[in-house]
């Protein structure tokens, strides 16, 4: 909530005093403007190229397979683990199996999903999908397991039935994790689709970056880079602005916890 | 017409060394409608366990449980149990009203006359001004107002509470009892309450069971004849109130 408000000075200035630092750098050192090229002209090569259009068809592929399956992880991730995270025979039944493919950087799976989907949309989704569900289904599964017996009691005593339970008294109750699972997954979906690109696309930020590294244009290619970290930037305040609302009664407990 | 009828109850509980423990020995009692009865009972002798079997939220090892005529094998409808934690009951994200408003729609009740009703429960239970305040907003006497009057809203004809004004100073505690003997005089529901404090039984009942330790059986039962409305000063001053204290106080020491 503050962090949204608070406007920081000093670290917009000192942002800014490294790209200054950066611009003069690259250009006392032309020999290395191949690969490190001033930011105005990064600017420069990102004004030409949404102007020419590339970039802007690329960013809003990337931002598609994104919202696909960012969107589609947090309904697995968030449905799996309040049953796990309810239901404990369930999660001994796939306990095993979760801590063994969790670990596993999930980057590893790209070559399978080539394999089994071909190189397109539906692959990049997957890839997406296989990686960020496991923070916000182990996220979900822990904050399930904090709830109070007394609060699902309480569900119980009022004749709940067991959907209802799970759906209007373990869900908000759990939410607090939750959140915390889907702003571990924001990143990291990004992160997939981003590599997925790259390794197997002709579309996205992801293949544009690479692609313009290969043409040695080295301009394009950081203007691509930036677009991502704008993506990420925005999309991390974007959820920072939902949290706000949706977790109001949640950040004024805490305040009145610390105070 | 019995509202509640307790036979032959006993639970057993299987600790984790393997052995079982016996949390309530034998309980036979009897409930009418309208009534307000308690259970004394020294701590940790299985009162919370007697409570949680008539509210069907556990399962008996021996004996059965009739709530209208009916053995219960699951929470029974008409009937709720208040716990002591108000602060881990409450819904932390809903408001005062949206709590409140859980009662009625969990008996289904969502219609347009719902926030009208829920309004009029707030306001009795003393809390009017605060429904849009979140639980943690208030002070620990007025969350279990709030968690009265949300059970309250179910409109049950049976009130479970357990030990409900356990955690509360003794100030807000005599404000919270005359405050449910006022509800209850004019809702007609009727109350099963435990508690371990002789007195709160005395002042707010019509009978009380007297409970020993674990297994806990019931050792004795008293009818209290106060007129009502009672008053905190002058019917705990009067000295058959001593006498009815002094008389369970020393039935759970031996």
């Amino acid at each position: 909530m503050n962090a949204l408000k608070r406007f920081n000075g000093s670290g917009w200035l000192s942002f800014g005093l490294l790209l200054l630092l950066w611009e003069f750098g690259s250009r006392a050192a032309p020999k290395l403007q191949l690969y490190l090229p001033p930011p105005s002209q990064v600017l420069a090569a990102l004004g030409r190229s949404a102007v020419s259009g590339p970039m802007v068809a690329h960013l809003s592929v990337t931002v598609g397979r994104f919202l696909d399956g960012y969107f589609l992880s947090a309904m697995i991730g968030v449905t799996l683990g309040i049953v796990l995270g309810y239901f404990r025979f369930l999660h001994n039944l796939f306990e095993t199996l979760i801590e063994f493919l969790r670990p596993m950087p999930s980057v590893a799976i790209i070559p399978v999903a080539i394999l089994m989907l071909g190189i397109g949309d539906s692959m990049i989704v997957a890839v997406t999908v296989y990686a960020t569900v496991w923070p916000i289904l182990i996220n979900t599964i822990d904050g399930v397991r904090h709830i109070d017996d007394v609060l699902i009691q309480t569900g119980r005593t009022f004749r709940l039935p067991q959907w209802k339970i799970l759906w209007r008294v373990i869900l908000p109750a759990a939410s607090p994790y939750i959140v915390t699972g889907l702003r571990i997954g924001l990143s990291i979906a990004l992160i997939l689709v981003t590599t997925a690109e790259m390794v197997a696309g002709s579309k996205g930020l992801g293949f544009f970056i690479l692609d313009e590294e290969r043409s040695m244009n080295s301009g394009n290619m950081y203007a691509g880079i930036f677009l991502v970290a704008v993506l990420g930037y925005t999309l991390n305040r974007l959820f920072l602005l939902v949290e706000a609302k949706a977790m109001k009664w949640r950040h004024g407990m805490m305040a009145r916890q610390t105070a | 017409m019995s509202i509640l009828e307790v036979q032959g109850l006993s639970k057993n509980y299987r600790q984790t060394s393997g052995e079982s423990t016996a949390a309530i020995g034998n309980i036979t009692c009897q409930v009418e409608a309208g009534e307000f009865v308690s259970f004394v009972g020294p701590s940790g002798c299985g009162k919370t366990t007697l409570l949680m079997s008539i509210a069907g939220l556990l399962t008996p090892s021996a004996g059965r449980v009739i709530v209208h005529n009916k053995e219960v094998s699951g929470p029974p409808p008409n009937l709720v149990l208040l716990f002591q934690e108000y602060n881990k009951s409450l819904f932390a994200w809903r408001s005062v009203l949206g709590n409140v408003r859980f009662g009625l729609e969990a008996r289904g009740n969502r219609s347009a006359n719902a926030a009208k009703k829920a309004q009029m429960l707030i306001e009795l239970v003393g809390l009017g001004g605060f429904e849009n305040h979140y639980p943690w907003e208030l002070s620990g006497g007025m969350q279990q107002r709030v968690a009265i009057a949300r059970a309250l809203a179910y409109e049950p004809e049976l009130l479970l509470m357990d030990e409900p004004f356990g955690s509360l100073d003794a100030l807000t505690r005599l404000e919270l009892e005359d405050s449910l003997l006022a509800l209850w005089s004019e809702l007609k529901t009727t109350i099963v309450f435990i508690t371990h404090d002789i007195e709160e039984a005395i002042y707010l009942s019509s009978r009380i069971w007297v409970l020993s330790r674990r297994p806990s059986e019931i050792i004795d039962e008293i009818r209290i004849s106060f007129p009502r409305p009672r008053n905190q000063v002058s019917t705990r001053a009067e000295a058959r109130f001593m006498e009815i204290r002094n008389d369970i106080y020393r039935k759970i020491r031996n």
